[in-house]
């Protein structure tokens, strides 16, 4: 039982993160669709750190965090180019940035590992011991530094969308930027802040998923769907931080079944097969978001580029 | 110091093909309110955007108090002092009003938002001017009035002295530009001035003190309102006296052509039914107007009609047969014709030629299609005849694209292939919107026409003078429902705007709604 709610939290806290990323890019009026992508580089930023640092061991935490926030960040700095001034079509942006993630990553640490033995031509990084330092005993529960930022990070959001003079203008950019830009708002530079605020969390959530479980990780692999699976999220949270926050415990739950059905003897007494524990995140989203999509209340503007000649 | 707030002197402003302002000046004086006149594609917008920083003229120069500005961008306006309703209103719908009024120009307290001061504010100019708001409802919530009336706000709330109002009234019933009228006087008293951009001639006579007319692009006068009659600044807008009149015969009615019994369609906006068990007949040699503010469920009601949407319950019946579950195409061919809202949309494919836009309907007849292949001569013949016919000025005539024609000539080409099919029902959804006067006055010819020539006519429409002039019979839609049938020789445009705003309807529960309607208004 403990093993999964603390794999529920963990799953939660990156879904959660990494959709409140989503959320700020889409309120700002842009679609980040590429958040696949910036997590892959995120947990590449974080992972580079873990394995070329060597400092103390919370200065390394903070490090590490900053670098996979800023590989992040660089990362959907291509989205924004690409959407916000040459108004490219931000789906098509968003799956390129997707297969780029993976692939690019790959290569850098192929190449990386390489240089450091002509005879290692795998794509992975091993932070056995950099991983302890995330470690903290909390009220008995072994937890992650992060999921504590994650926590501090759900209630800045809040207050920053809906107390803020920032929230306010962020929003009207991504509902009516023409509405926007009449009143003096610089309808670019507040979607460039939303873009990069979806890298910052995108990139973050990349970093945390890699450090669930595991002490080495293969890039070739990316992250398993958990981009588009944030998205699911974020949708049917309807863009509002709190309920996104619900949804992604929800699916949190859903997805650590697979890695805990195990330890329930009337779930393994069900004998279905463990994919069928691993796919249920996935078919859980494909029906809630067939179920919901209808009634969701979408940014009005997102997607469309901000021309100023439109009146 | 200058008696004007405003001038603009000598304005051209060109783009790539043409002179969108040639020549232009404007001067407005502090504290009166200043009509600019024109047609559609007359230069208004384009002044009116130099003005508002949108656009840099090439040539001219505008002053502020007597002194020379550069007005760079919509900031540099709002700076000086210059503030605009846009017809297009720019609310974000899913805020509150409160928040509309102060985007842009918030107040913090430290990192958060501080509102207290701003909503006493807001409070104080809607007492002040009386533009009742309420301050926590949602844009998408309120009625359109109340709309404008946060735009006004808006302007206000950031001390502007220059408001611009552009065709303010296009949106709202007969009562609301009324309660418009009386509150740009007020904001005049105050001392603000008002350029109020409109080509309806009976509101720029009514609330303007001087008018300046633009034709073409080009400077053509400014007037003295009290001096000036319809007649004259039509001649001047227009350049040759006009005709408002619609010559028509009294009608004489035949057989029922159309007959709808207890149609509803559902809304795509909301749970509520868009269309809610209309009934109503269409006879032979009348024209019957669908009436009602834009959103009421016209929209839906004529593609429930044609059957762009399927029908949640009810009949349609055409010349006595059950046309309800029939295709699109087996209603045009059962004599149909459909002018739709959204010529773009609905009407053309802009993409192809004239010519094959002309055939669209019925290009599968015999005489255009033979053994599957479609028979270019013909087609050239018959889009030519309808061309000369009809007057459609295009640049290539016949396979010139429908994109590149002007409104008023694409508008042609669709009323040409709707009535050339020999319709016995011929549906008009806004057929002028958009339309300068001479486009509007050969439309209109061309419905009265078809009405004496024995079709039945449906017309939908917002403009409430087109409404009175050209129909037989007019029925008020109103959320959905058929509210009221009236006789256009016997009723009044104010009367027509009380059923229109909900606040009357022909049951005896009339005084209940009129509470009603006046609660939802607070």
């Amino acid at each position: 039982m403990t093993t999964l709610i603390s794999y529920t939290i963990f799953f939660a806290s990156v879904l959660m993160l990494v959709a409140l990323g989503g959320c700020f890019s889409e309120h700002s009026g842009v679609i980040n669709l590429g958040l696949e992508g910036v997590m892959v580089f995120g947990a590449l930023g974080g992972a580079l750190g873990m394995r070329y640092a060597d400092l103390p061991p919370f200065v390394m935490v903070v490090c590490c965090v900053l670098m996979a926030v800023l590989f992040g960040m660089l990362y959907s700095l291509l989205l924004a180019v690409a959407a916000i001034n040459f108004k490219a079509d931000q789906t098509l942006v968003g799956t390129a940035m997707n297969l780029l993630g993976t692939a690019a990553a790959t290569v850098i640490v192929k190449a990386l590992n390489m240089a450091a033995d002509p005879n290692n031509t795998s794509s992975e990084i091993v932070y056995v011991v950099p991983k302890k330092f995330f470690m903290v005993n909390f009220m008995g529960f072994e937890i992650s530094y992060l999921m504590l930022l994650a926590v501090v990070l759900l209630v800045i959001s809040y207050l920053v969308l809906y107390r803020t003079r920032f929230g306010l203008r962020l929003q009207a950019c991504g509902e009516h930027p023409q509405a926007a830009a009449s009143v003096g708002i610089n309808v670019f530079r507040m979607r460039y802040a939303g873009v990069l605020i979806s890298g910052f969390l995108g990139g973050l959530g990349g970093l945390m998923y890699i450090l669930g479980g595991v002490s080495q990780w293969k890039f070739e692999v990316g992250v398993a769907g958990f981009g588009f699976l944030s998205l699911a999220v974020m949708i049917f949270g309807q863009w509002k931080p709190l309920r996104i926050a619900a949804v992604a415990l929800l699916f949190g739950l859903f997805r650590s079944l697979s890695n805990t059905y195990n330890g329930f003897p009337f779930l393994v007494e069900l004998n279905l097969p463990g994919s069928v524990y691993n796919m249920l995140p996935y078919i859980v989203s494909l029906v809630v978001l067939a179920l919901t999509s209808k009634n969701s209340h979408a940014p009005k503007a997102e997607g469309i580029p901000y021309d100023k000649g439109m009146r | 110091m200058s008696e004007y707030a405003i001038e603009m002197l000598h304005i051209t402003k060109r783009f790539p093909g043409i002179i969108a302002n040639d020549d232009v000046t404007l001067q407005l004086r502090k504290g009166e309110i200043h009509a600019l006149l024109g047609e559609n594609g007359a230069g208004k917008s384009t002044l009116m955007s130099v003005l508002f920083g949108l656009y840099q003229a090439e040539e001219g120069e505008i002053r502020k108090d007597g002194k020379v500005v550069h007005i760079t961008s919509p900031n540099v306006a709002n700076d000086l002092g210059i503030g605009m309703v846009h017809q297009h209103f720019k609310l974000v719908e899913c805020f509150t009003v409160l928040d509309n009024i102060i985007l842009g120009v918030e107040t913090t307290k430290g990192p958060f938002l501080e509102k207290t001061e701003a909503r006493k504010k807001v409070m104080a100019l809607s007492e002040k001017y009386g533009l009742q708001v309420d301050p926590d409802a949602k844009i998408e919530d309120i009625t359109v009035g109340m709309q404008q009336r946060t735009e006004i706000l808006k302007m206000l709330y950031r001390d502007n002295e220059i408001l611009i109002f552009d065709e303010p009234t296009a949106v709202l019933t007969p009562q609301e530009i009324e309660e418009l009228m009386v509150i740009m006087k007020n904001l005049a008293a105050e001392g603000k001035s008002i350029l109020f951009i409109s080509h309806k001639l009976n509101e720029i006579l009514e609330v303007s003190d001087r008018c300046t007319v633009l034709r073409k692009g080009k400077y053509i006068g400014t007037v003295d309102t009290k001096d000036s009659t319809a007649e004259s600044l039509s001649a001047m807008m227009v350049g040759r006296s006009v005709n408002f009149h619609v010559e028509k015969q009294p009608c004489h009615p035949g057989d029922t052509v159309l007959s709808v019994r207890n149609m509803s369609v559902a809304s795509k906006a909301h749970k509520k039914m868009a269309v809610n068990n209309v009934s109503l007949d269409v006879r032979a040699g009348e024209i019957v107007c669908i009436a009602g503010i834009d959103g009421n469920g016209q929209t839906e009601f004529v593609y429930g009609l044609s059957g762009l949407e399927p029908l949640a319950s009810g009949t349609i019946m055409l010349n006595g047969k059950d046309i309800t579950r029939s295709s699109i195409r087996q209603k045009s061919i059962g004599g149909m014709s459909h002018i739709p809202e959204d010529r773009h949309k609905h009407g053309l494919v802009l993409d192809y030629s004239l010519e094959d836009n002309i055939i669209l309907q019925n290009y599968f007849e015999p005489r255009f299609t033979k053994h599957g292949f479609l028979q270019r001569r013909a087609i050239r013949e018959y889009a030519e005849k309808l061309i000369e016919q009809y007057d459609v000025r295009s640049g290539q005539g016949p396979i010139t694209a429908a994109r590149a024609m002007s409104g008023g000539n694409q508008q042609k080409a669709i009323v040409a292939r709707e009535i050339d099919r020999g319709p016995e029902l011929l549906i008009a959804v806004q057929p002028t919107r958009g339309l300068d006067v001479g486009a509007i006055e050969y439309i209109h010819k061309q419905i009265v026409a078809q009405r004496d020539a024995g079709k039945a006519v449906l017309l939908v429409s917002l403009e409430l003078d087109e409404v009175m002039d050209v129909s037989d019979r007019i029925l008020v839609m109103y959320e959905g429902e058929i509210v009221g049938e009236f006789d256009p020789k016997t009723t009044t445009v104010e009367e027509l705007g009380l059923y229109m705003a909900g606040a009357k309807r022909a049951t005896e529960e009339s005084d209940l709604y009129l509470a009603g309607a006046k609660r939802k208004e607070m």
